[in-house]
């Protein structure tokens, strides 16, 4: 039997969550004041994911840099290695909202796209 | 002189939904003026997700949210120039301003909207002793610099203030590469959501330390080292609970202040406590046409309440230039007392107003299991109860045109927090 320790993040209440697992099964949740705390809960020991915003290089652009996220949210335990993916990625202007900037990041199978558009330079 | 119905001043998310929203009633005749080289403020460089859940139903991040509007600026041709300062507006609506191609200019306005938004809370402002070495900077200019120039401001950092800003760059500089050692806070709470404490503090093991504050920098070509120390009730510092923490940079996040230089040279009446413009329920300031909205009227936390509040003020400014002034009304005063410290607006004209009014505001400290009351004179008329309600999440109710007019001899709102 393990217990979890969790701040709820579904208000501003931020209910004290202690999770209850034995296994990898989630047996309890108590402290949550709705049933959003325990949905939160049991998604947050069992397949945390996050989604990741950064910035990727630009070459010949009117931004040196350019705004970018992963499409979709990915497990929580990849994102230092999405950013470490990120960090290596220079695109060249110009850049369009939605572009695909790096395509499944880190073997997450998730693409990171641009969310700012960036000229060429002048 | 050049002359136009309507000046909004300022092209971030107030201005253009402030735009967009007068254009659609009708006005053809507006301008920006922006002084960054780009329109969309602040939420350029607010790279990270979660705006816009209220206004698209879907988490966009500040860049994305920015592009909706600006898109709908460029479609109903509204014009805009970047790069360019106001210097001065006067009363009876005179702007002048200035950009490196037109040199100085004046532009006469029939209606003017204010969208300043608001600026950093800066050391000089916060009392810290010590030398004044590089190093130290206000968290949005740090966000500037990593987000949007590619720099980073330095390797291992400490943060005084737990605002949305000082968090989400806690995040940030660590996701860079650099080791955030401690977020300090003043208050014994934080004033961010409890999301970004969870994603941005929690997921990354940086410690968040309640009712601490900076009481030295050491340093004096370059930040040294920080030295934190616990604070009483009143916000003093406890002897014999100094820690030092050896840091390049140091980031403070210690709250917002409306920026309202030209809402003064105006002559419009701000409010001491949010220091924004006293507004109507049209959103006018005591000047007449002179209408403001976004963080320059008070600091939000949701970019879609700004955007809703702006569009409020697009609409009746548009109003106010096809229709002039408004006949006169009666004023309904809104007074807020027992734990809400403003509202806005903080008038109401119960026969002009809206069908509908929605009138925000902040509670003063941590409240829980508490009721939001609103009295018509010394009637209680509705009371909501909230489990909890802190100074960080703005609160709203509403006002109906029709149970107003049940009311003839009505001349005060009273909005109150009181035990559920």
């Amino acid at each position: 039997m393990e217990k979890r320790q969790l701040t709820c993040i579904g208000c501003p209440l931020g209910c004290a969550l202690t999770v209850t697992m034995d296994q990898g099964e989630v047996l309890e949740v108590t402290g949550n004041t709705c049933k959003r705390g325990d949905a939160y809960a049991r998604k947050e020991v069992t397949h945390p994911t996050r989604i990741v915003t950064s910035t990727v290089k630009v070459s010949c652009g009117a931004a040196p840099i350019v705004s970018c996220k992963t499409r979709e949210d990915i497990p929580k335990d990849k994102i230092f290695d999405c950013i470490t993916a990120i960090s290596k990625v220079t695109v060249t202007a110009p850049v369009a909202i939605g572009d695909v900037l790096l395509s499944d990041a880190a073997g997450t199978g998730v693409d990171i796209i641009a969310t700012k558009a960036v000229a060429a330079a002048p | 002189m050049q002359t136009y119905d309507l000046v909004i001043i300022g092209g971030g998310p107030a201005g253009l939904a402030a735009a967009v929203s007068a254009r659609k009633d009708g006005l053809d005749d507006i301008l920006i003026l922006e002084r960054d080289k780009e329109l969309g403020g602040i939420l350029n460089q607010c790279i990270h997700n979660g705006f816009g859940l209220h206004t698209f139903r879907e988490e966009l991040t500040g860049p994305e949210y920015a592009a909706r509007f600006i898109s709908q600026v460029e479609e109903l041709k509204i014009p805009y120039k970047l790069n360019t300062m106001v210097m001065d507006i006067s009363g009876d609506k005179k702007i002048t301003a200035m950009n490196r191609e037109d040199g100085m200019f004046e532009i006469q306005a029939k209606a003017i909207i204010l969208a300043m938004g608001c600026r950093e809370r800066s050391r000089g402002a916060l009392n810290i002793p010590g030398y004044r070495p590089a190093g130290i900077y206000s968290a949005g200019t740090a966000q500037r610099l990593v987000n949007m120039e590619g720099y980073m401001p330095g390797k291992e950092v400490v943060i005084l203030g737990s605002g949305d800003i000082g968090l989400i760059m806690a995040r940030r500089m660590t996701l860079e590469g650099a080791t955030v050692k401690v977020v300090a806070e003043l208050m014994p709470y934080s004033g961010g959501l409890k999301r970004n404490i969870v994603q941005c503090l929690d997921d990354f093991g940086i410690p968040l330390k309640l009712s601490h504050t900076v009481i030295d920098i050491d340093g004096k070509d370059r930040v040294k080292g920080i030295t934190l120390a616990e604070v009483d009730s009143d916000g003093k510092p406890i002897p014999g609970t100094e820690e030092y923490y050896s840091c390049d940079t140091l980031l403070l996040s210690c709250g917002l202040i409306p920026e309202n230089e030209l809402s003064r040279s105006a002559g419009v009446t701000l409010s001491p406590i949010t220091s924004g413009p006293v507004v109507n329920d049209s959103l006018e300031t005591s000047q007449e046409g002179i209408f403001a909205c976004g963080n320059v009227l008070h600091v939000h936390d949701l970019v879609d309440y700004v955007s809703e509040e702006a569009a409020q003020a697009g609409r009746n400014a548009a109003r106010y230039v096809k229709n002039g002034s408004a006949p006169s009304d009666r004023t309904i005063e809104i007074l807020p007392t027992d734990g809400v410290r403003y509202t806005v607006p903080r008038y109401v004209r119960p026969t002009l107003m809206d069908d509908k009014l929605t009138v925000r505001f902040r509670v003063g400290q941590v409240f829980r299991n508490c009721s939001i009351t609103t009295y018509f004179g010394d009637e209680l008329i509705s009371r909501r109860k909230r489990q909890v309600m802190a100074p960080g999440e703005m609160e709203q109710i509403t006002l109906e045109k029709a149970k107003l007019a049940q009311y003839p001899d009505l001349t005060q709102i009273t909005i109150k927090i009181e035990e559920a």
